[in-house]
């Protein structure tokens, strides 16, 4: 299953300011750990919104409006894409984290949408027959 | 928390926490039965304590210490761990190992050393296939015996009986517990990639069922791959086996349509491709190739699974390379069926006639007589070559072969234009 973690901004992330020194070791001890564990898929750091720009759409129309955007607590200042089991795995793995602010902060954990959702159906059966046959084919694969 | 709550939490604990608990118990009494048993217990206790009191902060050391109590308790009993221990003369290693407090710097230290042996014992050519791959899931993906006999399409009782005969066997042959270094280390990785392709391939070559954890197998292969990559950073073949699975796993999305009818590599949409699984794939291709010397097995299939994942359409590919990558693979894998793909390869490079002369050459093959793809590619290129009549007969008698109706109406569709005196259906 895989899972995305955003960190939420603070107003310092949205100052530009940088994490500090010992912040920066300890994440990049824990971006180690999870990579040795299989989990880490992706990971990046965002850019202030005053840098960004939003594109709103309403009535076949769009409008650009530039950042930086006031309501900085919905705002994220990066993410991760993570390979778990489990959300609860999600969650453990999230609670091992070093706190990514200097100040309280906030994670959010989703799933992200995967094949098994959008599974089709086998109403005769034959993709299970065929799926037992398959499997033969690989085991004399060579 | 509600119970059931806690105990999936306390479970995804366990999960995380397993391997690394199963290797070290098992360096200290050298006996992974007795390592997972001890880890089982730890786990028990964790269920029976952690709703109440908490998660502890440091869940890996509590598990390791509870384990350990365990063990000693065993040995105040008098019970299998002493006799052993009493044969190898570590009575009194074990016992101190044993009482030692658990130092963070120590056991990190041990760490990848621990679970490289657990890794190498799990995979032990001792035991059958069957056995390590059970095995390995079980010990290092932390999967229990259940999800490990649902992805397998096997009752839950056979893969217990599995894991138990493994680990008889194990301690039956005494295998040594040093890990193997140098040139036995790479000898013995082969039978561990193996172990972890297979899991992979169980998942991939599911055809889009009903059933969802089919493809979390592909997940469990690739973090086991990826784990291993860490592990022995310094073995081409390992990366080479993750740049494979990545970028296989990249199209899952992408082969079947939406009546569930698999789509050909060729024919599938590539936005449904996932590109951040293909530019970790191309990352680990180049590690291994960044690592120098001659690509090995699991490099060259990534390397040709590159090539097309670089395509941005299929008509982009680039063949030719596919085609030399190919006659590098059939070098080190003398299979008739790589060297059916070379001769698809080669016919897509440099013209019908060139591929068909190498399949001609594999008419004779026993090993391919009812294999449906050798008429069936025959057939295509006898068509291509306008040679009609003959790619009919071709694409019939692979219709006759083909695996279910779904295949054998599109061969007799292709039979049925070369009727008609076209190439196309």
């Amino acid at each position: 299953m895989k899972f995305m973690i955003l960190v939420k901004a603070n107003k310092n992330s949205e100052a530009g300011e940088l994490p500090s020194e010992e912040l920066l070791a300890a994440m990049g001890k824990y971006n180690e750990e999870l990579v040795k564990a299989g989990v880490l898929i992706a990971g990046e750091g965002l850019h202030p919104s005053s840098k960004g720009v939003r594109v709103r759409f309403s009535g076949g129309k769009t409008t650009v409006i530039d950042g930086p955007f006031t309501e900085t607590k919905e705002l994220l200042a990066g993410f991760w894409l993570w390979d778990v089991a489990s959300k609860e795995e999600a969650i453990e793995w999230v609670k091992r984290m070093p706190n990514p602010m200097d100040t309280e902060s906030e994670i959010e954990i989703r799933q992200v949408f995967s094949t098994e959702d959008f599974a089709p159906s086998d109403p005769t059966g034959e993709l299970r027959a065929a799926e037992e046959r398959l499997r033969a084919q690989v085991e004399k694969k060579p | 928390m509600t119970a059931t709550d806690a105990q999936r939490t306390i479970n995804a604990v366990f999960r995380i926490e397993s391997p690394r608990l199963i290797a070290g118990l098992t360096r200290i009494v050298r006996d992974v039965g007795l390592a997972e048993e001890l880890a089982q217990d730890a786990l028990v206790a964790a269920l029976e304590r952690w709703p109440e009191s908490g998660i502890p902060d440091t869940p890996g050391a509590w598990l390791m210490a509870t384990a350990k109590h365990r063990a000693i308790d065993q040995l105040r009993r008098g019970k299998r761990l002493e006799r052993k221990h009493e044969q190898l003369g570590h009575e009194i290693e074990l016992q101190q190992e044993l009482a030692a407090p658990d130092l963070e710097a120590a056991i990190d230290d041990n760490v990848g050393d621990d679970l490289l042996r657990l890794v190498f014992i799990s995979c032990h050519p001792v035991l059958s296939t069957e056995a390590r791959v059970a095995l390995t899931l079980r010990l290092l993906g932390g999967l229990t015996t259940e999800e490990i006999a649902r992805a397998f399409l096997v009752p839950e009782p056979t893969i217990a009986q599995r894991i138990v005969r493994a680990k008889r066997t194990l301690a039956e042959a005494r295998v040594p517990f040093e890990v193997p270094r140098g040139a036995e280390l790479a000898a013995r990785l082969s039978s561990v990639l193996q172990v972890i392709y297979l899991v992979f391939n169980e998942g991939y070559a599911a055809t889009a069922g009903d059933d969802w954890t089919r493809p979390a197998l592909c997940e469990d292969a690739l973090r086991l791959g990826r784990i291993l990559a860490e592990l022995v950073p310094q073995e081409p073949e390992v990366h080479g086996l993750v740049a494979l699975m990545e970028i296989q796993a990249s199209r899952l999305r992408a082969r079947t349509g939406p009546s569930g009818e698999p789509i050909l590599l060729l024919d599938q949409n590539r936005a449904r491709w996932d590109h951040v699984l293909i530019r970790r794939g191309l990352s680990a291709l180049a590690r291994a190739e960044a690592l120098g010397g001659a690509r090995g097995p699991y490099a060259l299939q990534a390397a040709i699974a590159a090539c097309h994942a670089r395509a941005r359409t299929a008509e982009e590919t680039d063949w030719a390379r596919i085609a030399a990558l190919y006659g590098a693979l059939v070098e080190l894998m003398p299979s008739p069926v790589v060297e059916l793909n070379r001769a698809v390869a080669v016919s897509m490079a440099f013209g019908p006639a060139a591929g068909l002369e190498l399949v001609d050459a594999l008419l004779s093959e026993p090993s391919l007589q009812g294999y449906h793809l050798l008429p069936s590619v025959r057939g295509d290129l006898l068509a291509k070559l306008g040679r009609f009549d003959e790619a009919r007969t071709e694409l019939e008698r692979a219709a006759s072969l083909a695996r279910n109706a779904r295949e054998r109406a599109m061969l007799l569709e292709r039979a049925a234009a070369c009727a008609r005196g076209s190439a196309a259906p």
